[in-house]
């Protein structure tokens, strides 16, 4: 086990040394000079060839792109000092660039957004597995009469919306046509300096849109997997053992139809993690996904390579977790 | 939960002075499916006595393990409709509260499936599946009793070591000793009935003749009575003392093992003797299959359900065998034997035509 984790943590930094490899190729053959952005921010898009050659060649982009690309990777484990025309900024390990709009460390912002991410994540997640789950074995255990084809069409339905037209949907309806008291102020608060209620009810619209989009798939999995859990074999054994119908339902079958919901989920939740761009963007919630957004549109190079790699390194972590516990909830898979 | 050791002694007093333990009667089964009503068993009756050993035989689809499931009550009861008797150690299970249904299921009958590798659950330990047997039955017992009550039961039905494997998890066992942890599972409550549904299909042979004997001094030692569904007509020699032929969900043929194996009256037995490989013959002897398939219970034959793949159909006057459904008689062997057939003189067709076919030597011997 552990060293089938090692393993896996070998192979895993590899692939984050690949994606960062790539991201940084990507950006530096894209269809104008990386340091264009910045040029034009700087001179109120009055960028001209001679000053954005100052530019180009403060940062580097004069250089060869394995020798940057050294650069970048020492500077995540030793800290840089990374220079703009004529400012310097000093970038401490891990050092993941600095932002051309704010000028700050890429990283510190990072790790400043993370808490509002992270809080959306935990909650929508929790909401999949608190309504997707309990519905999906309803579900399967009324296989076939009226209660489950209600169910199961429409969940359909509200799944084949697509996501952000179903949360642009809920912000409006909830806090505009008839707004939810006490839940319409959207946003993220901190939950230490401004408290829990507000932390709360700050996030509970985008949790309530997350958790009942993913849920619907959620209970769809579950009835699957539990559907065919209980017409296994095992289930009719535990039945001739004059076992109670909940023993045989949850001990018997949920245990069983878990796995593959925990692999979807392990999914899922890292996706979450690495920022929910429409979550966030449609609730102001301003996290790593808000933030990403940002970049994106202000062509802020360094956050976007620094949410890219960060969203690489969350979905590896997170397969990694997902099949240690597989072979915790399913004793066949041996982890060697 | 206090009154059921209570109800099972009345259960089991009443079973003594009522004889059989197990006493089905016109037991019906019907699934409803989309295309129409599905009866895969009708009019079957038989009985099981303790210390007594009744193999149902028939193919695929026959009713077989339809019929055991409706004793154990482990069908579906909101898709499948049950009629007729069903009498478990004198208590009706037809129409028995799941509840009470629950008390009896595992208790004082016991079933054993195909596949233990499929039967059992593939995240949990042999010794939990065990103990969980045992502990809905013994809800005073503590979970140290369970265990050892376990460990008790594979070193009974021969797992070495019976103290360690306890906490293997069934893909650790051998095909062989999964279908032993299946047997101590059935039998860790003292069971009055088992029934064993092929459980030594999915084994290789020289494992097949050990289970079987396992099974046998099991019954010797707990005197239960036991159920054996197979298609192995060699399973049926070496265990049973009564056999039912089942055949598209009725009973074809009822006799003690000796009356089947010997003097068989239906036609259907005899395809089935006949289909079982000689070993000591020539290999390039053709084996001889029973031609056709099973019918489609959606739509049976009229008639007798066999008559399309009989080849005896045409020794019967008029075309009977396509009009009208044999009643089960008792055969010309004796009063115990009964068969579901039109021809007059089915021994002589068998002795005749069917014996020199299946066993020349055995021709030999009796002229």
């Amino acid at each position: 086990m552990f060293a089938y984790v090692v393993k896996r943590l070998i192979s895993g930094v590899l692939v984050v040394a690949l994606v960062s490899m790539a991201i940084f190729l990507l950006f530096w053959y894209g269809p104008s000079s990386p340091a264009q952005p910045v040029c034009d921010r700087e001179t109120s898009n009055r960028c001209t060839p001679a000053r954005l050659e100052v530019y180009e060649k403060t940062l580097g982009y004069d250089n060869p792109v394995y020798e940057e690309y050294g650069k970048f990777v020492k500077g995540v484990f030793v800290g840089r000092t990374i220079t703009i025309a004529s400012s310097e900024y000093q970038c401490s390990a891990p050092c993941l660039g600095v932002s051309f709009r704010t000028k700050q460390p890429v990283k510190e912002e990072l790790v400043s957004r993370m808490p509002a991410t992270f809080s959306v994540a935990i909650g929508g997640a929790f909401l999949y597995l608190l309504f997707g789950v309990p519905i999906g074995v309803a579900a399967a255990r009324r296989r076939g009469t009226v209660t489950d084809k209600a169910l199961v069409s429409s969940f359909l339905f509200i799944s084949s919306i697509p996501y952000y037209l179903f949360a642009l949907l809920t912000w409006l309806y909830l806090t505009l046509t008839f707004p939810v008291p006490l839940f319409s102020d959207t946003g993220y608060f901190s939950f230490f300096s401004e408290g829990p209620w507000k932390w709360f009810s700050g996030l509970f619209l985008a949790w309530v849109a997350l958790g009942i989009f993913g849920c619907t798939q959620y209970t769809r999995f579950t009835r699957g997997a539990m559907v065919e859990a209980l017409s296994e074999d095992y289930i009719r054994t535990a039945k001739a053992k004059g076992l109670p119908a909940r023993t045989i339902v949850y001990k018997h079958g949920l245990r069983a139809a878990l796995v593959p919901v925990v692999t979807i989920f392990g999914i899922d939740f890292g996706t979450l993690l690495a920022g929910t761009i429409f979550t966030e963007r449609i609730f102001e919630i301003q996290g790593i996904g808000w933030w990403s957004l940002q970049a994106v549109q202000g062509r802020d190079l360094p956050v976007v390579q620094a949410t890219a790699l960060f969203s690489a390194v969350v979905l590896i972590i997170s397969n990694l977790l997902v099949d240690v516990v597989y072979s915790v909830l399913d004793p066949r898979v041996r982890l060697s | 939960m206090t009154s059921v050791p209570m109800t099972q002694s009345s259960a089991a007093a009443a079973a003594e002075a009522d004889g059989p333990f197990l006493q089905v009667e016109d037991l019906k089964v019907t699934f409803p499916t989309e295309d129409g009503p599905v009866t895969a068993v009708q009019g079957l009756s038989y009985s099981v006595a303790k210390g007594k050993t009744l193999g149902i035989v028939g193919e695929s689809g026959s009713g077989k393990s339809v019929s055991s499931m409706a004793v154990m009550g482990l069908h579906d009861t909101k898709s499948a409709q049950i009629s007729g008797s069903i009498r478990v150690g004198g208590t009706e299970v037809v129409g028995l509260s799941e509840s009470r249904m629950r008390g009896l299921r595992g208790n004082s009958m016991a079933m054993i499936f195909q596949d233990a590798l499929a039967a059992l659950h593939p995240f949990y330990k042999i010794g939990g599946q065990l103990e969980e047997a045992y502990l809905v039955h013994h809800s005073g017992a503590s979970k140290r009793d369970a265990r050892r009550k376990a460990i008790e039961m594979l070193d009974r039905v021969g797992i070495p070591q019976p103290d360690r494997r306890v906490d293997d998890f069934p893909h650790q066992f051998s095909g062989g000793m999964r279908q032993r942890a299946m047997i101590a599972m059935g039998l860790i409550n003292d069971p009055s009935l088992l029934i064993a549904d092929e459980p030594t299909t999915a084994l290789d042979v020289t494992v097949q003749a050990q289970i079987l004997d396992l099974l046998q001094d099991l019954q010797r030692e707990f005197n239960s009575a036991v159920i054996i569904i197979t298609h192995d007509l060699g399973v049926i020699a070496e265990m049973a003392d009564d056999v039912l032929v089942m055949y598209a969900g009725r009973c074809v043929e009822y006799g003690t093992a000796k009356q089947i194996l010997t003097t068989p009256e239906m036609p259907y037995t005899w395809g089935l003797l006949s289909s079982i490989p000689d070993l000591s013959a020539s290999t390039d002897a053709r084996l001889i299959p029973i031609p056709g398939n099973p019918p489609s219970l959606l739509r049976p034959p009229s008639g007798c359900s066999f008559h399309p793949r009989c080849v005896h159909s045409d020794k019967v006057p008029g075309d009977l065998c396509v009009t009208e459904l044999p009643e089960l008689l008792p055969a010309s062997s004796g009063t115990a034997h009964l068969k579901r057939c039109h021809l007059a003189d089915p021994i002589a067709v068998y002795q005749d035509e069917v014996l020199p076919e299946i066993a020349p030597d055995l021709v030999e011997e009796t002229r």
